[in-house]
């Protein structure tokens, strides 16, 4: 069992740059859903070379940013109940036809958090397995997006991998990830195990497999 | 004699609403939630309800008030956990209200399917999850899915924005969310709506939910926004 102290730990990508990363490697006019939290920074590097359309689930296709503070619509709100405004060519739907959107397979990417990520690509990021269970739509997109990209540190608070041989919580989906953007590596999912496709420049291969309890390869 | 759907007062359109019912209740959080038939049904006192909806309610105003009265014995949802809930853990973890979890979209697809007259389908959603657990799996093209059924209620609580008195409807942006589908799975419909219109003021182009899927109708014109009422400390009753 890997445990490491975390006063030992390197410190990796911040937030922002593994955001960028992700941003990058969406495509011009991809359909995106991006997940509450760390994930819906992706949206602020999108460069200016390709135009992204935002789908949340709550039946808005085409979600804009934030608004002002005096233009604030709680009719107009995004997955995680906070205000957001559609831009120009958007539109709404009933709550069926946005998850066939999701369950259709017409979502190109969605980008979600993670508690655990197995070589298999299985997710687990809905349960801790205590409190009250509540799931919302993490179940439908990771089986109905064409790509599923996980955002998420490489480790634990406590210093545990998250890149795991198998998933110790509740799964959200059995082999449904594409590829997992950590604070130290861009990772796709292989037959093989954790194939590297960018490596953090301030650790090694060793160091990556050291914090990683499932093959790592290149 | 003409056709008219509008109902006078909260009494009348909740009349048969009864003790055990299953009731579908509209809106994403608050963005659609009918806070005024909830706040009539507390008022009524009907009991051992089940409800389906996406929430459990915030504060103790709408869904939250209701399941404080303990006037719901389970609540069928997606997401029970919300940072303004109060009165659904406090029952939950006491061991007194029942839970089904369901993910969203099969949420969504299982009202849509009830209201279409389809009493189950396959969706990959959920398979190798704990919420399959039970289920039965069947491969197409060698991926696997799993059943689930039809979720039917005796009663939609819903809220719009627009209607005529046939009961067509339309919504504001996106507290339209659950509430068409809700519509069409319900036995009975019942809409709080903030302008009524003449038959002949509504697009039929623009109609969201036609009116054969509604069958009362209450002008609520200034309803109250859930956000501002928990701010300001509002409890129901």
């Amino acid at each position: 069992m890997i445990n490491i102290n975390i006063n030992d730990l390197i410190k990796g990508w911040d937030r922002n740059t593994i955001a960028s990363k992700i941003a990058n490697d969406l495509p011009h006019s991809s359909y995106v859903n991006l997940g509450i939290g760390m994930p819906e920074l992706v949206s602020q590097y999108i460069k200016e070379d390709r135009e992204i359309i935002y789908h949340s689930e709550n039946g808005l296709l085409g979600m804009g940013p934030s608004p002002n503070e005096n233009e604030i619509d709680l009719d107009l709100i995004n997955a995680g109940k906070k205000p957001v405004t559609i831009l120009p060519g958007g539109s709404f739907c009933h709550h069926a036809d946005s998850f066939s959107m999701i369950r259709g397979g017409h979502i190109d990417y969605c980008v979600l958090g993670a508690m655990e990520i197995s070589v298999t690509g299985d997710l687990a990021n809905w349960s801790t397995g205590k409190g009250i269970p509540a799931v919302g739509g993490a179940m439908d997109l990771v089986a109905g997006a064409k790509n599923v990209f996980v955002m998420t540190q490489h480790l634990t608070k406590d210093g545990k991998p998250k890149l795991v041989q198998k998933c110790s919580l509740p799964l959200t989906g059995a082999g449904v990830v594409s590829r997992i953007y950590s604070d130290y590596a861009v990772l796709d999912i292989t037959d093989d195990g954790f194939k590297v496709i960018q490596l953090n420049e301030d650790i090694t291969i060793e160091y990556l497999q050291s914090v990683t309890d499932g093959n790592i390869c290149q | 004699m003409q056709i008219n759907k509008i109902k006078k007062d909260m009494t009348e359109i909740l009349s048969d609403v009864f003790d055990g019912a299953t009731i579908m209740v509209g809106g994403f959080g608050e963005a659609g939630s009918p806070i005024e038939l909830l706040h009539g049904l507390i008022d009524k006192g009907t009991k051992d309800l089940t409800i389906i909806a996406n929430n459990s309610g915030n504060g103790r105003v709408g869904l939250g008030a209701l399941i404080g009265q303990r006037q719901v014995k389970k609540v069928i949802c997606s997401f029970a956990r919300s940072a303004k809930g109060v009165t659904f853990p406090e029952l939950y973890n006491k061991g007194e209200i029942e839970l089904e979890v369901v993910p969203q979209g099969t949420l969504a697809e299982r009202i849509r399917a009830a209201g279409s007259g389809i009493p189950g389908f396959y969706t990959a959603t959920g398979v190798g999850t704990p919420l399959a657990e039970g289920k039965e799996e069947k491969i197409f093209n060698g991926k696997k899915y799993i059943l689930e059924e039809a979720l039917k209620a005796d009663f939609a609580f819903v809220k719009a924005e627009t209607a005529d008195r046939y009961g067509n409807l339309t919504y504001n942006k996106t507290a339209r969310n659950f509430n068409p589908i809700m519509c069409m799975a319900a036995d009975t419909s019942l809409v709080q709506v903030k302008n009524i219109l003449e038959p002949n003021e509504i697009n039929p182009e623009h109609v969201i939910t036609p009116g054969i899927f509604v069958q009362s109708l209450i002008n609520i014109e200034n309803p109250i926004i859930e956000t501002n009422a928990i701010e300001e400390g509002m409890t129901y009753p």
